[in-house]
C-alpha cells in the first residue's frame, strides 16, 4: 500500500471565483464567499456536504492583503462544520492549498475540501504604494529568517530576486528580451479574449520594450498586476465525484519537493525550487511531458514562466527562450497553449489558485472566447525562488 | 540611503558587525572543514555542532546581478545594483549584497569583486567593488 500514489483518489469538482477588482468595493470576506459559493454549487454540493477546508498561506498576518481571509474566518463566515482544516504560508508555494488538501481526502479524513486563496492587493496598494514591500514585512530590524539576508540591501520587492534568476539565465543560455517579452505578449493576447482579465488592450513587442525598466532585465510589463479577488476549487474523492455533475478532473501527480535550501538566494538560480518540483511530479505518473496538452505556468514574473517550461520537461533546458518565441507554439491555437486567461501578467494576480481555475475551464470546454481545442491533460505550476508545487491534471 | 537593518542574534552577529575589524565572516564547519551560509548553529553538510565564524579573503565574483531603477521609496537613491556574490574559497559560497562605487551598467557576471564594509549602526554591511 505504501507505493499507492494517493493523489489519485482525488479529483476536482467544482470552481468558482469572485469578479476581479482593481480594486473592487467588496470586502474580501464577501470576494472569499462570492468564489466559495459559485464552487460548491458548481461542484453540485451543498454547504453541509464540506468537510474540510485548505488555504495558502491563509490568515498569517493579521489580514495583511497579500491573503486577508484563512481558513478559520471563512470556516466561520460560511458556517460550516469540517474534520480538518489547514493553511500557513510555510510549504510548497500557491498550490500548497490544493496539495493539503488533496492529502486530507488521500487520508481519509474528508470527501469534499474547499480549498481557496483570495488577495486585496490592488485596494491596499490605493491606500498605500509600499504595502507590499519586502522592508514592510517585519517591523523595526529585520529578524526573519526569510527577509534578513536582503533587506539590509534594499531588495524592497521580489522583482529584485527574480531579475537575478533572469540575468543568469541570460547569461548561462543566450535568453534574449525579446524571447521574455513573448511571454507578456502572449498573456495580452489570452486577455483580450476573456472579459474577466484586467488589461485587454493589445499589446506589441515595440509596447513592451519601451515599458519602464524596474530592475534589469525585468520591466514593468514582466510583472504580474495585483487585483481583489477570490478564487476557489472543490476537491473530491474520486469514488464519489462520479456522481456530480462535473467530470472528475483527477489529480493524476502532484510536484512539491525542495532539495535544495529554503532560501532565494542559496537555490540554484536557474532551476529555483521548480526542477525539484518537475521531478517529483513526474516520478508519480506513467504520464510523460508529451502527454501535456496545455499549462497553465506563474507568472508572477515573466522569467518564473520561462524556467517552469523546462522544469516540467516541457522544453529542454535552457531552451525555453527559443520555445516561446514567436509565440505560435504557446498561443491558444499552438501545440502548447499557455496562460489561456491572461495569466497574472495581464489577467490579474490572483496568485496561483487562478492557474488551477483556468486549466478546469480549459479541460471542462468551458473557457468560452479562449476555449483552446477539446483536450484531457494539463499541467499547472506556481512559485519562484524556493516555492514551488505542480499539478498534473487529467479530465476523466 | 536608508536601510532597513538585520536585527543581530548569537547566530548572525559575527556576520554582520565582522567589518568592525575589517574582516568578513563567514560560518566553517571544524569538523568536515566546509564554509556555510547563512550561519547556523549546526553545519547542514555534515551536520557538527563543531562551526565558528572565520574570516574569509572577502573576495568573490558576481554570479549575478540587477541593476535596480524603481524608487521604491522617496529616499532611495537610484540606480543600484544587487547582486549575488560568489566567495572564492567556495563554491555555492554565496550570498545577496550590493556592487558599488562604479558605474552600475559596468557591472557584469563573473566580475571579480572585493568586500567593502559600509557601517550603519552596529552593522557592518558587506557591500562589494570591483576587484582591480
Amino acid at each position: 500500500m505504501f507505493d499507492h500514489r494517493y493523489e489519485k483518489d482525488v479529483a476536482i469538482t467544482g470552481i468558482g471565483q469572485s469578479e476581479i477588482g482593481r480594486p473592487s468595493t467588496k470586502s474580501a470576506m464577501r470576494l472569499t464567499l462570492d468564489a466559495c459559493l459559485e464552487a460548491i454549487a458548481d461542484a453540485g454540493l451543498q454547504r453541509s456536504d464540506i468537510d474540510g477546508v485548505a488555504c495558502w498561506p491563509g490568515d498569517n498576518n493579521n489580514g495583511d492583503p497579500f491573503s486577508p481571509v484563512g481558513p478559520s474566518a471563512l470556516k466561520s463566515a460560511l458556517g460550516l462544520n469540517v474534520n480538518w482544516f489547514g493553511g500557513g504560508y510555510e510549504g510548497p508555494g500557491p498550490l500548497t492549498g490544493v496539495i493539503n488538501g488533496a492529502m486530507a481526502i488521500a487520508a481519509g479524513l474528508c470527501k469534499h475540501v474547499l480549498v481557496f486563496r483570495t488577495i486585496t492587493e490592488a485596494s491596499a496598494r490605493m491606500l498605500n504604494k509600499q504595502a507590499g514591500a519586502l522592508t514592510n514585512k517585519t517591523q523595526g530590524r529585520d529578524s526573519s529568517y526569510a527577509w534578513q539576508w536582503f533587506t539590509p540591501f534594499n531588495v524592497q520587492s521580489g522583482i529584485n530576486l527574480m531579475a537575478l534568476y533572469a540575468q543568469r539565465h541570460f547569461h548561462e543560455y543566450g535568453t534574449r528580451p525579446e524571447q521574455l517579452a513573448q511571454i507578456a505578449l502572449t498573456c495580452r493576447q489570452n486577455a483580450m479574449r476573456n472579459p474577466k482579465a484586467l488589461y485587454r488592450t493589445p499589446m506589441s513587442m515595440d509596447d513592451y520594450m519601451a515599458s519602464r525598466m524596474i530592475s534589469t532585465p525585468l520591466r514593468m510589463f514582466d510583472c504580474d498586476v495585483h487585483c481583489d479577488a477570490s478564487t476557489a476549487i472543490i476537491l473530491s474523492r474520486r469514488d464519489i465525484a462520479q456522481d456530480q455533475p462535473n467530470k472528475p478532473i483527477r489529480i493524476e501527480a502532484m510536484g512539491a519537493a525542495l532539495n535544495q535550501p529554503w532560501s532565494w538566494d542559496q537555490i540554484s538560480l536557474t532551476k529555483m525550487a521548480a526542477f525539484d518540483v518537475g521531478e517529483m511530479m513526474w516520478a508519480r505518473t506513467d504520464y510523460t511531458p508529451q502527454d501535456v496538452e496545455s499549462a497553465q505556468l506563474y507568472d508572477g514574473f515573466s522569467i518564473l514562466t520561462l524556467i517552469w517550461l523546462e522544469a516540467l520537461g516541457l522544453c529542454p533546458i535552457g531552451e525555453s527562450g527559443a520555445f516561446v518565441e514567436g509565440g505560435t507554439r504557446i498561443a491558444l491555437e499552438g501545440s502548447l497553449p499557455i496562460n489561456t486567461n491572461g495569466g497574472q501578467l495581464s489577467g490579474g494576480r490572483t496568485h496561483g489558485l487562478g492557474y488551477v481555475h483556468e486549466a478546469c475551464l480549459q479541460l471542462w470546454g468551458r473557457a468560452e472566447g479562449r476555449q483552446t481545442r477539446e483536450h484531457r491533460v494539463s499541467t499547472v505550476a506556481a512559485g519562484g525562488g524556493p516555492l514551488g508545487g505542480s499539478l498534473l491534471l487529467v479530465r476523466e | 540611503m536608508p536601510r532597513k537593518l538585520p536585527a543581530l542574534n548569537a547566530d548572525n552577529r559575527a556576520f554582520w558587525q565582522g567589518g568592525q575589524q575589517g574582516e568578513l565572516l563567514v560560518h566553517r564547519c571544524a569538523a568536515c572543514s566546509r564554509y556555510f551560509h547563512p550561519p547556523a548553529p549546526l553545519c547542514p553538510h555534515c551536520a557538527s555542532f563543531d562551526v565558528a565564524p572565520q574570516a574569509v579573503s572577502g573576495k568573490g565574483t558576481v554570479l549575478s546581478f540587477t541593476i535596480n531603477y524603481q524608487p521604491w521609496t522617496p529616499d532611495l537613491e537610484v540606480p543600484y545594483v544587487v547582486a549575488i556574490i560568489e566567495l572564492v574559497e567556495q563554491p555555492g559560497l554565496q550570498f545577496v549584497s550590493n556592487v558599488v562605487g562604479m558605474p552600475v551598467t559596468d557591472v557584469h557576471i563573473d566580475m571579480p569583486v572585493r568586500v567593502s564594509f559600509l557601517n550603519v549602526e552596529d552593522v557592518w554591511l558587506p557591500l562589494f567593488e570591483k576587484d582591480q
